[in-house]
């Protein structure tokens, strides 16, 4: 919205724009004190302040003190009610510039941005999608008319939009584990296109619908027999954890390796057994592998990991020159990192797992619920 | 739970429910009880949080398919 007078709305999309621009921004979030702490916009420009609207209802005058006079304002809620209420008040006020968020934190964590990762050497590219909300990275192999979807979110229609802008059919849609921070839309996607769905069978022993085994050496290809996308079986974060080579350029980590981090490996509830081989994974496996390979993770845990347009990704080498993750030298301080103190687990953890089964049918509500919050996948999210 | 006031707010979204709890309470003596029924999920730990911070006692809470009451007793 272009107003700069009086109150005006902004979209997701918008905002995304401010913070990966490093655009300054002043933000007032009206939400209640936990939820503000469990969770909140972030950006390496952006002031925040919490006050929830519950305490301004007699009036703005104390929360006029705490925002500065002449800077661009947003004010936050959960849904939108709340921070278009909070934010007439502060325009009756007398104060200018002031803009509330559409669809509150639930747009905000909903809101995907897609990026080009680059070119694909047999024609084609790659892009990413960030979900910048919740921390979550989803990606796109495009090849003469042909996509796959990896690690596809639930918000499906972005992904489908894409493609048909792309001139591409979605042939195959692919997950790297059994998520447990955010709901698959991996199946529901290749339902609604007529894409072959895959799973690695080691993370699919309960689910109740039928896919294609993800193993080492079925290789799948996209396009005019051009891009290949190599699976690699690569444990830690689940049992069945599988990395994948795309074009021999890029590493799709999934929950495995991080920018800044590393998988947890207890969110289902095995961190004991699965350290060894998230240790095997990272130590052996990935340095076995070709060190100038781009790695591409499932997730972000902090906007730092954010580089140009939005885009996270970094060499195999780099990562493992600065990422504190891969260089515990000891087996026992590694195990220590990755078992102990860990960050709280996703909201709704258990739920999500069993709907990425397929043994629960949450409503698009309810699942929009499940969702709130950051994605705490990496053993150092705090 | 026998209350002095039954608000209704069912239907409503933030901020209406406690807006219109805030009214509603403001126009009890001390001592006497409200119910507020809700429909709003979202609101449910933003009145907790409310009342909480308005040091009136919130008495009880509890769901009955799919609406929230809510017990408060003005001090």
């Amino acid at each position: 919205m272009e107003a700069t007078t009086g109150l005006s709305i902004m979209t997701a999309k918008e905002l995304t724009q401010i913070v990966l621009a490093h655009e300054e921004l002043f933000i007032l979030d009206v939400r209640n004190e936990s939820d503000f702490n469990d969770w909140k916009v972030e950006g390496e420009s952006i002031d925040i302040v919490n006050i929830p609207y519950f305490d301004l209802l007699d009036g703005v005058d104390d929360a006029l003190d705490k925002i500065p006079d002449g800077k661009k304002l947003l004010v936050v809620c959960a849904k939108e009610g709340s921070s278009k209420f909070v934010a007439e008040q502060i325009v009756e006020a007398g104060r200018t510039n002031v803009q509330y968020l559409e669809g509150g934190m639930k747009s905000w964590s909903e809101h995907l941005e897609p990026v080009k990762v680059g070119e694909l050497n047999g024609g084609g590219s790659l892009y990413q999608f960030v979900r910048i909300g919740k921390g979550c990275l989803s990606y796109m192999v495009v090849s003469n008319g042909e996509a796959a979807v990896i690690d596809t979110l639930r918000m499906t229609d972005v992904f489908e939009q894409f493609a048909k802008a792309q001139g591409a059919q979605i042939k195959h849609t692919l997950d790297t584990h059994l998520h447990a921070d955010h709901i698959s839309g991996g199946r529901k996607l290749a339902e609604q296109t007529g894409a072959t769905y895959w799973l690695p069978p080691k993370d699919a022993g309960e689910v109740t619908f039928a896919y294609e085994k993800l193993e080492e050496g079925r290789n799948i290809t996209v396009g005019n027999t051009t891009i290949r996308i190599q699976p690699l079986y690569s444990p830690g974060h689940t049992i069945g954890s599988t990395s994948f080579i795309v074009d021999d350029q890029y590493l799709l980590t999934g929950d495995i390796l991080f920018i800044e981090s590393i998988g947890r490996p207890d969110l289902a509830g095995k961190a004991e057994d699965w350290v060894s081989d998230l240790r095997e994974t990272l130590y052996s496996r990935y340095k076995g592998l070709p060190q100038d390979l781009f790695v591409l993770p499932a997730h972000f845990g902090k906007v730092t990991e954010l580089g140009e347009g939005g885009r996270v990704m970094a060499k195999l080498s780099d990562l493992y020159r600065n990422n504190p993750g891969l260089n515990m030298k000891e087996e026992d301080a590694f195990r220590r990192a990755v078992t102990e103190n860990l960050p709280p687990q996703p909201n709704a953890y258990q739920e999500i797992r069993q709907t990425n089964m397929g043994k629960m049918n949450p409503s698009e509500d309810e699942q929009r619920e499940m969702e709130i919050g950051p994605n705490r996948c990496a053993v150092h999210d705090r | 739970m026998k209350a002095d006031l039954v608000l209704d707010t069912k239907g409503m979204a933030c901020p209406m429910p406690i807006v219109k709890a805030k009214k509603a309470l403001d126009g009890l003596a001390p001592g006497q009880i409200m119910e507020v029924q809700s429909t709003d999920k979202g609101s449910v730990n933003d009145f907790q949080a409310w009342v909480k911070q308005t040091k009136h006692e919130l008495l009880s809470y509890k769901e009955e398919s799919g609406i929230y009451k809510f017990f408060v007793k003005k001090i």
